[in-house]
């Protein structure tokens, strides 16, 4: 048991815990500053791969911000006079079924596989491959995701600012 | 515990993860909390890519699909916020059971 494994089991429980408390939340603001650490965690996590580049840029995108997206939409679609917790909850028996089956089946299988074992190269920089990458092999899904991106910000500023007058 | 880390524990928190994803995208009522439980499960997928590309024997081309999912995951969220800011002005509630006018 040495640093690396005490590391992952530190930050693979965080993660793990933050994201029961994302499911299991009363509280929708909880379940989204558990959704904090959880991002945290993951961005750990990516650190012990050696993916130094992801785990800076979930951090700044997920936490800085698909993070403050949910928590403006939060402030803005729960009225502040009647603070209602919204703990409405749908149909947990085939829910608890559905993701206990897909939960143990993927365990199981993971388990048992025999992984061919890694000859795992030394922690290097990963940002000047990937920018490599981007630029060469992957240049159309980076062009595609740069209109994917101009269309999702036009589409979500027109859908949000339809006017309220408009409603018959 | 002598078992040192892998592969396998990577996947076993990433499947861990993608199930609690599902359930609370299955169970939740409020739209947003939905919205949640699919980022923990892009989020599960990432770690999938992002171990494979370690443990595999492979380049680092998992990593780039990972940034690609990341983009998605923002560009999905933004227009669902959206969605669900127009619906709340419209029909006053988020709860996703609550929205069936084209039902009838």
């Amino acid at each position: 048991m040495n640093w690396y494994d005490i590391t992952f089991y530190v930050f693979a429980i965080l993660t793990v815990v933050s994201a029961v408390g994302v499911v299991f939340s009363r509280n929708i603001v909880y379940a989204a500053f558990s959704l904090l650490f959880a991002f945290f965690g993951v961005a750990a996590l990516y650190v012990l791969l050696s993916a130094d580049f992801l785990a800076i840029t979930q951090i700044l995108l997920y936490v800085g911000g698909i993070l403050v997206l949910i928590v403006f939409g939060v402030m803005l679609t729960t009225r502040a006079q009647k603070v209602e917790v919204k703990r409405g909850i749908l149909s947990v028996v085939p829910a608890v079924l559905i993701a206990g089956i897909i939960a143990g089946t993927l365990v199981g299988v993971l388990t048992t596989t025999k992984w061919p074992a890694a000859n795992l190269s030394p922690y290097e920089e990963t940002a000047r491959p990937i920018g490599a990458l981007l630029m060469t092999n992957f240049v159309l899904p980076f062009e595609l995701a740069s209109i994917l991106l101009l269309v999702a910000l036009i589409g979500a500023v027109i859908i949000a600012r339809r006017e309220k007058a408009r409603r018959a | 515990m002598a078992v040192h880390i892998g592969l396998t524990q990577f996947l076993v928190v990433s499947a861990i993860l993608f199930s609690l994803g599902l359930y609370g995208v299955i169970t939740r009522k409020n739209a947003i909390m939905v919205l949640m439980g699919i980022e923990l499960i892009l989020n599960a997928a990432n770690i999938n890519f992002v171990a494979f590309t370690r443990y595999g024997a492979m380049n680092i081309s998992g990593q780039v699909v990972a940034v690609f999912v990341i983009i998605l995951a923002a560009a999905e969220a933004a227009v669902l916020l959206a969605i669900v800011l127009n619906i709340f002005q419209q029909l006053n509630t988020v709860n996703v059971d609550e929205v069936d006018n084209l039902k009838n």
